[in-house]
């Protein structure tokens, strides 16, 4: 495989110490397995996330996504934007689409923008892509699987897709309901995924896990309780805050509703950085609260 | 804000629709709601809510201002897409209700106990200040936002999730000094400072 380049927007939390700092730590190795080079915007900034409609109105929201577009555009050209985090993959491309289709909103982005010397242009922004994206259209499950060295066999998983990876763009190809990309990724590295997750892509409760935690648990111990009823040994996930929201509250959870949860949840990156041959601490293993041994088993 | 909430009362008088369109984020799609029903049975928060989507919908029409923009419906919105997803007249729900939470903030009429309020500001916060959010801050923030007393208990209660997050390198007590930052702090605060003025001026004299 050639080396693939793209322009990489990494989001808050995948920066190190973050939440998320084990998701870029096995993103780094999964990269690194795939051939895969990421170039990180320079100075790129938050994108509001699915709470900034909250504090900050519609147009200094849509500006922050639109300095990342004209950043990257003046740093790497027309190269994709590659976000691995949903929350700011879709806010970069909700800034893109109203900045196209929208004058009036177009029209206040380039005067916040004119501040600092940028602009964007209606329909000659670069294209932001989910990571996923890349991998199912641009690397494709058939290579994915063909590289794998050290399949992850006799684990057994839950997909876990939630909300924002799948709605409302969604990956080309997949239906809202029933989307196929992250069993197809298990399976690929494999190991097996559950056949029928019933609570593969209803919602974790986002950033009001935070303001509503009670509701937001209501939320995450019916998913937890959907892969143990299936006889998974973890859940897998594409998203930074569903897996913060599904792994980090169990014990709370446990308390509330008097269950005995301790479900580990990882990502597809570590699925991936694993069977590749990649160690335990490169696939950071070692950032999961609730440890997924079973991983650590099979680790290279 | 109550002045600018008592002009607009003037201006559209009687015709919340009217103001919903030319205020409102996506608001001018409210018109095209049919009322089936869709996007309240899909949303995982049907039954915290006052006033689902399409009972919103439907009390903008009957002009009932006040009720709709002090909801603390829109706030219970986790942003799954699920009602977008599923809308027959592909109304794009979830933005319209960020823009119906927003609007009612300008106005002065968003519920003030409101805890996805208040967190919301803390998190704009963070980053008109960083450019990038803060998650420790931001965390304590949240802690706290219900006063000292409150704050200390919720610390205690969420000490051993802080301590799970510092072990697995998940957290950086040292953030709560500094931490992550883009460089350009000042351009951005500039930036969306001028967004604001754009915004508020825009709708203060035409609406959109
Ligand atoms: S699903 Fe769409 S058309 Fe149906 S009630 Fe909701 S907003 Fe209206
Ligand atoms: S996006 Fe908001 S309103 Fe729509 S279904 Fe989800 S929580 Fe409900």
């Amino acid at each position: 495989m050639a080396k693939k380049e793209y322009s990489f927007y990494p989001g808050c939390s995948s920066q190190s110490k973050a939440s998320a700092d084990n998701f870029m730590r096995s993103a780094n190795a999964m990269c690194d397995a795939l051939d895969i080079q990421l170039n990180e915007i320079d100075d790129w900034n938050c994108c509001g996330a699915s709470i900034g409609y909250a504090g900050g109105s519609e147009i200094p929201r849509l500006s922050l996504s639109a300095r990342n577009i004209a950043l990257s555009k003046q740093q790497q050209g027309d190269k994709d934007i590659v976000a691995p985090c949903a929350a700011c993959w879709i806010a970069t491309r909700e800034a893109e689409d109203r900045v196209n289709e929208n004058a009036h909103v177009r029209e206040g982005i380039n005067a916040a923008l004119g501040e600092i010397g940028l602009k964007v242009e209606p329909n000659q922004m670069p294209k932001t892509r989910h990571m996923v994206e890349v991998l199912m259209e641009d690397i494709g499950i058939d290579a994915i699987a063909k590289g794998v060295t050290n399949p992850l066999e006799g684990v057994k998983i839950a997909g876990y897709v939630g909300c924002q990876t799948n709605r409302p763009f969604g990956i080309a190809g997949e239906s809202f309901e029933n989307p196929q990309y992250l069993d197809q990724m298990i399976e690929a590295c494999g190991a097996e995924a559950l056949n029928r997750y019933e609570k593969k892509v209803s919602c974790c409760s986002g950033a009001l896990m935070f303001s509503e935690p009670q509701k937001g648990q209501a939320l995450v111990k019916d998913i937890i309780e959907a892969a143990y009823d299936g006889g998974a040994d973890m859940i897998v996930t594409p998203c930074q805050l569903c897996q913060m929201n599904v792994e980090s509250y169990q014990r709370d959870i446990n308390k509330t509703f008097k269950t005995k949860f301790e479900m580990p949840v990882v990502y597809y990156s570590q699925l991936i950085a694993l069977a590749y041959g990649k160690s335990a601490s490169e696939a950071a293993l070692d950032g999961q609260i609730i440890r997924a041994k079973k991983l650590e088993e099979k680790a290279k | 804000m109550s002045e600018m909430n008592q002009a607009m009362i003037e201006k559209y008088r009687s015709n919340f629709l009217q103001e919903v369109e030319a205020n409102v984020e996506e608001g001018h799609w409210v018109k095209m709601c049919m009322q089936c029903g869709v996007c309240s049975g899909s949303c995982p928060m049907e039954n915290n809510w006052d006033h689902p989507p399409q009972e919103l919908f439907m009390m903008i029409r009957a002009n009932k201002r006040d009720e709709v923009l002090s909801s603390s419906s829109m706030w219970m919105c986790t942003s799954c897409y699920n009602c977008i997803a599923r809308c027959p007249r592909g109304l794009p729900i979830t933005h319209i209700m960020h823009g119906l939470a927003s609007y009612g903030k300008r106005m002065g009429l968003a519920p003030k106990e409101q805890p996805t309020v208040k967190f919301g500001d803390i998190f704009w916060k963070s980053i008109v200040e960083n450019g990038r959010v803060n998650e420790l801050k931001i965390g304590v923030g949240l802690y706290f936002m219900n006063g000292f007393v409150q704050g200390i208990k919720n610390a205690l209660a969420g000490k051993e999730l802080g301590l799970a997050m510092m072990k697995t390198k998940r957290m950086n007590p040292m953030e709560y000094f500094g931490g992550h930052k883009c460089k350009d702090r000042s351009g951005i605060a500039k930036m969306l400072a001028k967004a604001a003025e754009f915004e508020a001026e825009h709708v203060a004299k035409f609406g959109k």
